[in-house]
C-alpha cells in the first residue's frame, strides 16, 4: 500500500481499505477478477503489436473494398492535429466557457457538413451510417406522425440490418423498392407504388449502394405523398454532386469515414446527419450552436438540448449520448486541408480511376465491369463467371483482395463484386490486378 | 491555484484569409442532372489550418490538462501506450469485409477481450458491437424484447429508480417500451416501491450499480428476486463499474443483462463526446440473442460467428468500435487483475476521502459508504443567490473541471463528484480549499465566473431560443 493511501485512510479514521467495502454483502462478494496479472508498459506493447503483427492490412494486400469504407490516404495533418489531448481526452463539453475550442470546432463540422449536403442543420455526429439511418426513420416518424418508411432493395446489407433494429421499438414497416433489372436504377414505379399515406418516408443514396450516379434520385420528390425524403451521401461524391437539398431533401446521412478517419476494421467511423431548418427541433443528437458570453464577445455552446436525454429522458429525440465528437473534429480538419479545390479535385480523381480500372476489368475474359452501364463515382459493381470465393482465392494466391461480394445484394444476378478506388491505387495496382486475373488459376 | 486558458480571437474557417482561387466548375463526369456548380468550403494553406485548429485546442479542456471530477462520467487518464498501439497501421488499415485469414490478430483482441469483459462482468458471452453506453441500453433491452417475444410474453414496460441516468429512460422509450419510474429511499432502491412497480408486464428493471449517488445498492440479491419473481430481467447499467473491479460483479448480482463503458472504466478517451464503446453482457438464455457477429475461436484460427439464429441482429454496421476496443484491451492487458483491483481501491478511497472533506463545507446528502462518487449541495448558497452553477463556473477559475451539476434530481442544487484513482492527495486537497474560498466569496464574483477562461459566462437562453447551427444559418 503506498504511503499516500495510509494518509487517506488514516484521515478517515479506517483500519485497511476493505473498511471502504463493507456495504457490498459477502454474498455478492468476489475475491479477484479472474484475468491474468498485469504487465510492464513494454511487455503490453510487445504482447498486443505480436497480435496485431498477424494481421494484413490493405497496404499490404492491395485490396478493392469499399462499400462505405475507404482506404483513402489521410493526410499527417489530420492526425497530428487529433493527438493534441486538449480535444482528445476531453468530454462532452457541457461547461461552454471551458470547451470553446471544440465547441467551435463542432460548430464548423457542422458548417462543413452543411455546405456539402446543402441543408441548413447539422447535427455533431452520429454513431455511423447505418444508426444514422436509423435515427433519421425515427425523426421521420416523430415529423410525420406516418409508420412505414422505403428502402431502396440495392442497399448495404449492414444498414439494412441495423435498420431493421431502430424500427422495431416504434413498430416501423419497412418496404423495399425494387430496381430497374436492365441498368441497376432506381425503379420509381414501384416506389411509386410503395409510398401510401403512411408513409413517414423514402430513403434513396446518391450514389446508390452500387456507386452508380443515378439521375433518378432527383425524380423522387415527386413520389412522396408527403411522405419526407431522406438521401444517404457520400461526402467525398458531394464535391462534385448537386446538394440533395436542392432536389428536396429533408434529412441527409452518410458514412463521414472518408473525411479523413482510417477505416479500423468498422469503427470508429462517422455517422452525418443533416436536415432542413424547420426540423431541427425533431434532430436526434448533440447540437452546437453560436450565441454570445457575458462580455458580448461571439461564443459557442451545445444547444437544444431539451431535445436530448440528459434533460428530457423518456421524451428525448433519441437515446444518444456519446457520439464520434472527435472524428467530427477530424473531418472538420480534413475538409479544411482539402479545401472545395482539394475536395473537388480528389472526387474527379476517384472518378477518373474508377473508370480506369472499370475499361482494365472490362477487357479480361469472363469479366464485365460495370454490370450495369452508367455513370459511376468511386466504385462499380463488376460481373465475373467464376464464384465470388474462387476469385477470391486466386487473388490471395497474388496477393490481392478484390471487391466486396455483392451475392446477397443481387441474389438473382451472377457472381458480382463490388469494386472500389481509392486515391492510394496506383496504375501498377490495376496492371498487377488485371495480371492475376488473367493468368487464371 | 490560479488558471488562465488561452483567450484566442479565433476567426471561423470562413472568416480566415483566403488566397487561393476556390472556384469549381462542374464536372463533366456527372450526368448532367446531378451537376454540382459550387462549393461553400474555404481554401486555405496548410499552415493556416494547423494554426487554426492548434489555437483552438489550447482553449479546450481534457483529462491532461488537470482535474476532471464530472460525476457519472469517469474521467481518468488515458494512457499513452493506448494511443501509439492504435495508431499503428496493423490495426488502421484493416478493412471490415476483409478475408478472416488477413485479420486473425484484430480478430484475436475481439476474441480475448469478449472473453475478458465476460469474466470481468461474471456474464456468460459479450457482444462488442455496441459503440456507446446507450447504444449498449438498447441492444439489451431489444434482446429483452426478443427474449420475451421467442417465450409468447406481452410484456410492455421497463422500470426505473429516480436515480437512474437519463439514457435509461430514451433507450427503454426507444426499445417500444413504457417506463415506470420509482422514488428511491435513503438514496437507494425502495423495495415497497420496486414490489409494486414490478409485474407480468415488466420486461426488465435497470440498475446501476453503485447507483448516480454513488452508493452501493446492498439489496442487489433482494432486487433480483423480485424482479426475477415476476419473470422480469435484470439490466445492469455498467457506468459505474470503476466501483466495484474484483469486488463484485453483476453476474454474482444476479444481472441477465449488462453494459461495459469502456470510455469509463476502461480508460479509452472520450474525444470531446466521443467515440465510446458500450459492450453487451449476456446471462443463460439471453446469450442467444446477442447481435451479430460474434467472435470465435476454434483452437487454431479466429472467426466471426454469424451461425446465430436467436440473434437480433446488428445495431451497427459490422463490429463496434474496434480502435477503441483495441485501447480497451491494451488498458486490461497492462493493469491485470491486480491492476485494476488498485484502481478501484484508489478510486473509492479517494470518492470517501473527497466526501468527508467537501462535507466540512457543504451538505452531502444520505450518508453511509461512497463507491466512485459522491452528490454535494449547493443549497445553503441558495440564501446568497448563488447556484450549483455558480458554483460549477467558480471552479473553472482554480483550474478544475466543473462537477457533473444538476444531476441527480433528488439531490437538491447537487454537485456529482468522481474524482477517479487519477488524481493526488494534493489535487484532491485544491479541490476542497477552492470549495472553502467559493462558500466565502461574495457572491456577484461568483456569479460573474468565470473569469480565467476563454470566455465569460455563456448565454445558452439565446443559443436555444435563436438557434444558429451553421455558417449559413448565421446570415439569416
Amino acid at each position: 500500500m503506498s504511503p499516500a493511501k495510509d494518509v487517506l485512510l488514516e484521515f478517515l479514521g479506517l483500519e485497511d481499505i476493505d473498511a471502504l467495502f463493507v456495504d457490498i454483502p459477502p454474498e455478492v462478494r468476489v475475491d479477484n477478477l479472474d484475468l491474468p496479472a498485469g504487465l510492464s508498459e513494454a511487455e503490453t506493447v510487445r504482447k498486443v503489436s505480436r497480435i496485431l503483427e498477424r494481421n494484413r492490412t490493405v497496404g499490404e494486400v492491395t485490396s478493392y473494398l469499399g462499400a462505405g469504407y475507404y482506404d483513402n490516404y489521410v493526410p499527417a495533418l489530420v492526425d497530428a492535429l487529433l493527438s493534441r489531448s486538449e480535444f482528445y481526452t476531453s468530454y462532452t463539453p457541457y461547461q461552454a466557457e471551458l470547451s470553446q475550442g471544440l465547441l467551435q470546432v463542432l460548430f464548423e463540422f457542422q458548417s462543413l457538413v452543411c455546405e456539402l449536403t446543402g441543408m441548413d442543420a447539422a447535427n455533431s455526429s452520429m454513431y455511423d451510417a447505418s444508426t444514422a439511418l436509423g435515427e433519421a426513420a425515427l425523426m421521420a416518424r416523430r415529423i410525420t406522425g406516418r409508420r412505414e418508411i422505403v428502402i431502396p432493395t440495392l442497399l448495404d446489407g449492414e444498414r439494412k440490418a441495423v435498420l431493421a433494429n431502430y424500427a422495431r421499438g416504434p413498430g416501423i414497416r419497412v418496404r423495399e423498392a425494387g430496381y430497374d433489372t436492365e441498368d441497376g436504377t432506381l425503379d420509381l414505379g414501384h416506389l411509386e407504388e410503395l409510398v401510401g399515406n403512411d408513409t413517414a418516408a423514402t430513403y434513396v443514396e446518391a450514389p446508390s449502394f452500387l456507386g452508380q450516379l443515378d439521375s433518378k434520385v432527383t425524380e423522387v420528390q415527386d413520389t412522396l405523398s408527403g411522405a419526407l425524403l431522406i438521401v444517404g451521401v457520400h461526402p467525398l461524391a458531394q464535391a462534385v454532386l448537386r446538394p440533395p437539398g436542392d432536389y428536396g431533401a429533408d434529412i441527409i446521412i452518410g458514412e463521414g469515414q472518408s473525411l479523413g478517419a482510417w477505416m479500423n476494421f468498422g469503427g470508429p467511423s462517422l455517422g452525418l446527419f443533416a436536415c432542413r431548418q424547420e426540423h431541427i427541433r425533431k434532430m436526434p443528437g448533440r447540437v452546437i450552436g453560436l450565441t454570445k458570453d457575458r462580455r458580448g464577445d461571439r461564443a459557442f455552446t451545445m444547444t437544444l438540448q431539451t431535445r436530448e436525454q440528459h434533460i428530457r429522458k423518456g421524451k428525448a429525440m433519441s437515446n444518444i449520448c456519446t457520439n464520434e465528437s472527435l472524428l467530427a473534429v477530424g473531418a472538420a480538419i480534413y475538409l479544411a486541408f482539402q479545401g472545395a479545390r482539394g475536395l473537388r479535385s480528389l472526387a474527379t480523381n476517384l472518378m477518373d480511376r474508377a473508370r480506369e480500372l472499370m475499361g482494365h476489368l472490362d477487357g479480361v475474359p469472363g469479366f464485365q465491369a460495370p454490370l450495369f452501364p452508367g455513370s459511376y463515382f468511386n466504385e462499380f459493381p463488376v460481373a465475373h463467371k467464376a464464384p465470388f470465393a474462387t476469385l477470391r482465392e486466386r487473388l490471395a494466391r497474388h496477393g490481392l483482395n478484390g471487391g466486396v461480394d455483392l451475392s446477397t445484394v443481387l441474389p438473382q444476378a451472377a457472381p458480382a463484386s463490388l469494386f472500389a478506388v481509392t486515391d492510394r491505387h496506383t496504375p501498377d495496382d490495376f496492371q498487377e490486378l488485371v495480371r492475376a486475373l488473367e493468368g487464371g488459376k | 491555484m490560479t488558471f488562465r486558458q488561452a483567450r484566442n480571437d479565433e476567426p471561423l474557417l470562413i472568416e480566415l484569409p483566403q488566397e487561393v482561387d476556390g472556384t469549381i466548375g462542374p464536372s463533366a463526369r456527372v450526368p448532367e442532372d446531378l451537376r454540382r456548380t459550387e462549393l461553400g468550403i474555404p481554401n486555405l494553406e496548410e499552415f493556416q489550418v494547423a494554426r487554426h485548429f492548434t489555437r483552438l485546442s489550447q482553449m479546450n479542456y481534457g483529462t491532461d490538462s488537470g482535474f476532471y471530477p464530472l460525476g457519472s462520467c469517469t474521467m481518468k487518464y488515458n494512457p499513452k501506450y493506448a494511443e501509439s498501439l492504435a495508431a499503428s497501421p496493423k490495426a488502421r488499415r484493416l478493412h471490415p469485409q476483409q478475408p478472416e485469414e488477413t485479420v486473425q490478430g484484430a480478430l484475436q483482441i475481439l476474441f480475448e477481450l469478449q472473453e475478458m469483459l465476460a469474466r470481468v462482468a461474471g456474464m456468460d458471452e459479450v457482444s462488442l458491437q455496441p459503440v456507446a453506453g446507450a447504444q449498449g441500453e438498447l441492444t439489451g433491452l431489444l434482446m429483452a424484447r426478443a427474449y420475451f417475444e421467442e417465450r409468447g410474453e406481452d410484456r410492455s414496460e421497463v422500470v426505473l429508480p429516480d436515480t437512474a441516468h437519463g439514457t435509461n429512460f430514451a433507450s427503454a422509450t426507444m426499445a417500444g417500451y413504457d417506463v415506470v419510474e420509482i422514488p428511491s429511499k435513503e438514496g437507494v432502491v425502495d423495495l415497497g416501491a420496486l414490489e409494486g412497480a414490478v409485474s407480468e408486464r415488466t420486461a426488465a428493471f435497470m440498475l446501476t450499480n453503485p447507483n448516480t449517488l454513488g452508493i452501493f445498492e446492498s439489496e442487489a440479491l433482494t432486487i433480483a428476486k423480485l424482479v426475477h419473481a415476476q419473470g422480469a430481467l435484470l439490466y445492469y447499467d455498467g457506468a459505474n463499474l470503476n466501483a466495484i473491479l474484483g469486488k463484485t460483479n453483476p453476474g454474482k448480482m444476479d444481472f441477465d443483462l449488462a453494459h461495459f463503458n469502456l470510455h469509463k472504466t476502461f480508460s479509452t478517451p472520450h474525444g470531446g463526446g466521443g467515440p465510446g464503446a458500450g459492450p453487451v453482457g449476456a446471462h443463460g438464455p439471453l446469450t442467444e440473442f446477442l447481435p451479430l457477429p460474434l467472435a470465435a475461436y476454434d483452437g487454431v484460427r479466429y472467426r466471426l460467428d454469424y451461425d446465430r439464429p436467436k440473434s437480433i441482429g446488428k445495431v451497427r454496421a459490422f463490429y463496434g468500435n474496434f480502435g477503441v476496443l483495441l485501447r480497451a484491451y491494451a488498458y486490461i492487458t497492462r493493469m491485470g487483475a491486480d491492476g485494476l483491483l488498485r484502481v478501484t481501491e484508489r478510486a473509492v478511497l479517494h470518492t470517501n476521502y473527497l466526501r468527508a472533506r467537501v462535507e466540512e463545507y457543504l451538505p452531502v446528502p444520505f450518508g453511509g459508504l461512497r463507491k466512485h462518487e459522491f452528490v454535494a449541495s449547493a443549497a445553503p448558497l441558495r440564501e446568497k443567490g448563488v447556484r450549483a452553477i455558480d458554483v460549477a463556473k467558480r471552479l473553472i477559475d482554480y483550474g478544475i473541471h466543473p462537477p457533473t451539476i444538476y444531476f441527480p434530481d433528488l439531490v437538491d442544487e447537487a454537485l456529482m463528484i468522481e474524482p477517479t484513482e487519477s488524481v493526488t492527495q494534493e489535487g484532491l486537497d485544491a479541490f476542497v480549499d477552492a470549495i472553502a474560498l467559493i462558500k466565502e466569496e461574495d457572491p456577484d464574483r461568483l456569479r460573474a465566473a468565470p473569469q480565467n477562461a476563454a470566455v465569460a459566462r455563456v448565454d445558452e437562453v439565446s443559443a436555444a431560443k435563436r438557434p444558429i447551427l451553421s455558417w449559413r444559418m448565421m446570415d439569416r
